[in-house]
């Protein structure tokens, strides 16, 4: 059916589709590192060479009742639900910064426990609702 | 409707059809907007800057449609040599370019109230940016190369590279942590978003699909006039 000529591009363009898709997986298998925005607590706690005078970023949940304020200096835990880190942070937090919310710090570790941020970035999720909607999710869960 | 797109058939395309298009996109939009800005509720977290989505998620949901069927076109341009292919995929470029750029906007005034930052090189962000790059590149492929067959060539090439950036971006979310929240509305899993907040959503959606579809019509009907033209005067040589 297909014209000679036809099939011969259509195999050329397939040939080159695929050598392109793998090199375009190689590069971002090989720079996972940087595509991924935020490292989670166990991420931080399973790797063996985690970085500690370098410019990282933890991301997940602040745990509920953990946020402590002194001063300017705003204390709280981020946790995966598996894996706890203690952040540290002296500044002004983004309006949507709460307790059990998502939360991405950008900072140095001090050791495995403990992290002093000089950035946060509140995460959002993905749901949308009005209040009244939340408030009566949260009465019937109760 | 279809068929109008064959190029002998777009050009009995009427200012009246046009016209008539232009009202009902207008008339959605207007309807979109009062929903979007005054009816539906706010965020119980954002607030009133959820209102920035209704603008954010259907242009980019156009960035990315219009690039894949840019994709689309080029394949059958550059495998079967369809001649109104590269004219269909020309047409949209412009179009998906100003919904990539307001998706990227938009995206940034919603994140400084948000997130706490304009941009962040996440893979979500980077990767809509690369489209927003290719979207340039092919519209400059156009404009640069003077030779026809040549431009043809090379942009249908770009047009099918591109593509391939398109499940990165939808899927970034899901690959790897990123700052910008996963997909609300999937094909696979009830959304995640209120009705109150889905319908007007939708309603932009429709509307500024209709928008899309007069301004490509238009551009389209201009690509095969200026096509046919360009192929006469190469006769009369």
């Amino acid at each position: 059916m297909l014209r000679k000529k036809v099939k011969k591009r259509i195999f050329l363009l397939l040939f080159s589709f695929t050598i392109v898709i793998s090199i375009i997986f190689i590069i971002l298998k090989s720079l996972e590192k940087n595509v991924v925005y935020f490292l989670s607590p166990s991420e931080i706690y399973n790797d063996e060479n985690v970085p500690f005078n370098k410019k990282i970023r933890v991301g997940g949940l602040v745990k509920i009742n953990s946020v402590t304020k002194s001063q300017s200096t705003i204390n709280f835990t981020i946790t995966d639900l598996k894996k706890e880190i203690i952040v540290s942070f002296t500044g002004l937090v983004p309006n949507l910064f709460s307790e059990g919310k998502g939360v991405v710090v950008e900072g140095k570790l001090k050791d495995k426990k403990y992290f002093i941020a000089d950035k946060i970035l509140a995460k959002h999720d993905e749901n949308y609702m009005p209040p009244e909607v939340k408030k009566a999710l949260e009465k019937s869960n109760n | 409707m279809l068929k109008k797109i064959f190029p002998n058939k777009i050009l009995s395309l009427t200012k009246e059809t046009i016209n008539i298009l232009v009202y009902i996109f207008v008339i959605i939009i207007f309807v979109g907007l009062i929903y979007s800005l005054f009816l539906s509720p706010p965020d119980y977290v954002q607030g009133d800057s959820v209102r920035i989505m209704y603008v954010h998620v259907p242009s980019s949901f156009i960035a990315l449609g219009s690039f894949a069927l840019i994709g689309i076109a080029s394949f059958f341009s550059l495998i079967f040599k369809i001649k109104f292919m590269p004219l269909i995929a020309k047409s949209l470029a412009p179009i998906g370019l100003i919904f990539c750029l307001i998706s990227i906007v938009t995206g940034s005034l919603w994140g400084k109230p948000t997130w706490g930052t304009w941009w962040a090189w996440d893979a979500r962000l980077t990767s809509m940016l690369v489209l927003f790059f290719f979207y340039v590149a092919y519209i400059l492929t156009w404009k640069v190369i003077k030779v026809y067959e040549k431009a043809n060539k090379v942009s249908s090439i770009l047009g099918i590279i591109g593509t391939l950036n398109l499940p990165v971006i939808r899927y970034s979310v899901d690959w790897w942590n990123t700052l910008h929240q996963p997909s609300s509305i999937t094909l696979t899993s009830a959304p995640t978003i209120h009705y109150t907040m889905l319908i007007p959503l939708v309603i932009m959606l429709i509307g500024m699909l209709f928008y899309s579809l007069v301004i490509f019509l238009m551009r389209y009907k201009i690509e095969v006039i200026k096509f046919k033209l360009s192929k006469k005067k190469f006769q009369n040589k």
